[in-house]
């Protein structure tokens, strides 16, 4: 039977080994997943801004749907995206499906309403502060996003890393529109999906393990950046 | 989200170039029990040696892949469930269909053997007993070439499982390698054709039961999607790929490939 | 980032701002009456203390007076027309609890000049020249934030000042303040009271009154109860809650 030091081992021996094949997947993991969070960051974080600044008709049935698609589940971001980029799809000329640009696509639609209801609270939190006193020295809408946005830098970037790690760690989307072809569209978690239905479980929980190192690698970096930037700035 | 469609029309229009202009490729929709075997890790490096062409392998249930290849969404089609391949090509999606190779699915169960069902040559005979005996028994549920074999394995015991889903009977909607899971879990009985079993690793308790039923043999199809229907089909790599497949070169290769000692897949192209 | 949103504000109009005026502001929340009917203007060079104890309605006649609430009856006018954005540089606003942005002192008025459409190759000697009116040059690159709250609010004045307001409008600016703090903002509104500019300070500080205002107005209620010239309100303050509240008698 499996166990936890196993797969602990597994995960030692594929680090240890800097297999090729491995390295492309976490490379390629890594691609993906960044390219959707910028992607959904230059969208949410706008978006999400606004609506905290702005007033209209139908507002709070608009955050009520950035909340609500928050929870979106992976496959169903994945066969809506598979649907616009099949041949058969409006998009299907493109012909995107099966290539890491269609998982890209796919995680930032998973990841865009995270980033946007997350920095829609944290600067809505913050333009309560900061409204007036922007007002008077005669910023609009337009700069109170910029500045906010801005101000918020710190907050934001936790928001980027939630994103970050719902767009590593999922695998219904990508699976659907990647079709985990090896050496083309395979990531971390299709590889470790495929792993397991091979029933070679520790290799798939090395996979893992793997997986979470490099994850925490990252959130590591972010700190450093967060604990630079709030040096210089002061949150 | 009325801000998101622009980002990805942009985004869409900067990949376009790169992804539409390399021809080099094709996209086989295949099955799961082809590629968890290994088969194509070995064949198709020979192919691409042969002919300078990559198939890129999407691999997943039968039924799936082929409502793939039916949005174009591929440039051949391999798996196994004649029917369903047949009414393919009977319906304008694909060219022709090819018998490829077969290999055959096999009845595996706890050890125990609640059931009684070891060395049984009767497939169909094996799951009545299981069913008689009410022993668990896991099931695909998932529309593949394996679940449309099983249920037609109920059919000839005279037993309608599904009304006892959820019961006895366990629909598990996965594929091949979470199945075997599952059935390693539970000690339940479970269907599988013989490649996936002989190369999985997480087996537990699970031996194998029945073999060796006519009723048990799997054929393999291949099937170039029609390029008059999908414009964007590469036509002649696809062909070049099946015809290399069913050649004497490509039929060796499907034979050669062997795990511990043991031949997975019986080519037998006319 | 933080630079380019704001250019759009660049090249606004400069007509002047003065006199504001309020004409019978009324502003109520849930069924009651803030402020009633309160008519106001202030439009030559001094001080104007708006007084009065806590909830009479000072800190919202200013912030309607400043434009940053609508009242719900009467209208105010800077220099006869609506408030407008383009001459908010002409208007300072000080509030009650100094609103610094998350980067330095420097940048701060920098961010104001920018908004006022000063052209980027003036701002940093100006922010510079600002920031040593107000003895806060040493500071220039020290992150806002972590300031002294004096040192903060003193910032926050400079801030409004940098850019050549012809009203300071200021919210119990010192209320929080020790008095060496409060006492530089002080100078510091002299300094910008002989520079020319109008003043509006509120406060329940009659000490703060009786050494800035040239002018008292006192509100109690929501009603103006007073609008006299400094001499004549601390000598004899009408009978009635102006007196009361001289008096020490009136809290609320």
């Amino acid at each position: 039977m499996q166990d936890l030091g196993g797969a602990f081992g597994e995960a030692f021996r594929l680090i240890g080994a800097f297999d090729g094949d491995l390295v492309e997947i976490v490379l390629l993991s890594l691609r993906v997943s960044l390219s959707a969070v910028a992607l959904a960051a230059l969208v949410g974080l706008p978006l999400g801004a606004a609506v905290a600044v702005a007033r209209f008709p139908g507002r709070m049935a608009s955050i009520a749907a950035m909340n609500a698609f928050m929870g979106l589940p992976p496959v169903v971001a994945g066969l809506a995206v598979y649907l616009l980029l099949s041949r058969a799809g409006p998009l299907g000329d493109f012909g995107l499906l099966y290539t890491p640009e269609a998982m890209v696509i796919a995680q930032a639609v998973l990841v865009t309403p995270i980033v946007a209801a997350l920095a829609r609270q944290t600067i809505e939190d913050l333009h309560g502060d900061y409204d007036e006193q922007l007002r008077a020295l005669g910023i609009g809408r337009t700069g109170a996003v910029a500045t906010l946005l801005w101000e918020a830098r710190l907050s934001l970037v936790t928001v980027l890393l939630a994103g970050f790690g719902r767009a590593i760690a999922e695998v219904g989307a990508v699976i659907i529109v990647g079709g985990n072809i090896n050496h083309v569209t395979r990531v971390m978690t299709t590889a470790i999906a495929l792993e397991t239905s091979k029933g070679a479980l520790n290799l798939a929980l090395g996979l893992g393990i793997v997986l979470l190192a490099i994850v925490l690698a990252i959130n590591a970096l972010a700190g450093l950046l967060r604990h630079s930037v709030a040096e210089s700035a002061h949150a | 989200m009325s801000r998101l469609l622009p980002s990805l029309a942009a985004a869409l229009a900067l990949t376009a170039g790169a992804a539409a202009g390399d021809d080099s490729f094709i996209v086989l929709q295949s099955t799961t029990s082809t590629r968890n075997s290994g088969l194509f890790d070995r064949i198709l490096p020979m192919f691409a040696e042969a002919s300078g062409i990559e198939v890129r392998v999407v691999a997943v249930g039968t039924g799936q892949a082929i409502r793939n290849a039916a949005n174009g969404d591929g440039d051949v089609l391999l798996v196994h469930a004649r029917d369903a391949e047949e009414a393919f090509v009977a319906e304008g999606y694909g060219v022709e269909r090819f018998d490829l190779m077969y290999n055959d699915f096999v009845i595996l169960g706890p050890s125990a053997d609640p059931a009684g069902v070891a060395g049984m040559a009767d497939a169909p005979a094996a799951l009545a007993a299981i069913a008689r005996a009410g022993a668990r028994f896991a099931s695909r549920g998932d529309d593949s070439g394996t679940h449309r074999k099983e249920r037609d394995l109920w059919r000839m015991a005279g037993v309608d499982p599904v009304a006892s889903s959820g019961a006895w009977y366990l629909e598990t909607g996965s594929g091949m390698g979470a199945t075997l899971n599952t059935a390693a879990g539970l000690d339940a009985y479970v269907l599988s054709d013989r490649a996936t079993w002989i190369v999985f690793g997480n087996r537990g308790d699970l031996a194998l039961h029945v073999e060796g039923d006519d009723d048990l043999f799997n054929q393999y199809g291949v099937i170039l999607v029609d390029p008059e229907r999908f414009g964007h089909v590469k036509a002649a790599e696809g062909q070049a790929f099946i015809d290399w497949l069913l050649s004497d070169a490509g039929q060796a290769a499907i034979a050669g490939h062997r795990i511990a000692g043991r031949q997975l897949f019986f080519p037998n192209a006319k | 980032m933080p630079d380019d949103p704001l250019a759009a504000d660049a090249g606004r109009t400069r007509t002047g701002a003065l006199p504001i005026a309020g004409r019978d502001l009324s502003l109520g929340r849930d069924g009651r009456m803030l402020v009633d009917r309160v008519s106001l203007a202030v439009g030559t060079p001094g001080v104007t203390a708006l007084l009065g104890p806590n909830g009479a309605g000072k800190s919202l006649l200013l912030r309607m007076m400043a434009g940053l609430i609508a009242p719900d009856g009467g209208a105010v006018t800077w220099a006869g027309r609506s408030p407008d954005r383009a001459r908010a540089h002409l208007v300072g606003v000080v509030f009650h609890r100094p609103v610094m942005l998350r980067r330095s002192a420097l940048d701060n008025v920098r961010f104001a000049l920018k908004a006022a459409g000063v052209p980027r190759s003036e701002r940093r000697d100006r922010a510079m020249a600002a920031l040593a009116s107000g003895g806060l040059d040493p500071l220039a690159s020290t992150p806002a934030r972590v300031l002294s709250g004096g040192e903060q609010q003193r910032l926050a004045l400079v801030r409004a000042m940098a850019t050549g307001p012809e009203a300071l409008l200021l919210d119990e600016a010192t209320a929080h303040l020790d008095p060496a703090s409060a006492l530089a903002i002080e100078t510091l509104v002299l300094k910008a009271r002989d520079g020319g500019a109008a003043v509006l300070l509120v406060t329940h500080d009659l000490t703060q009154a009786r050494r800035l205002a040239d002018r008292v107005v006192c509100l109690h209620g929501g009603g103006l109860e007073a609008d006299l010239a400094a001499d004549a309100f601390f000598r004899g303050p009408p009978a009635g809650p102006a007196r009361a509240f001289v008096e020490g008698r009136l809290v609320a």
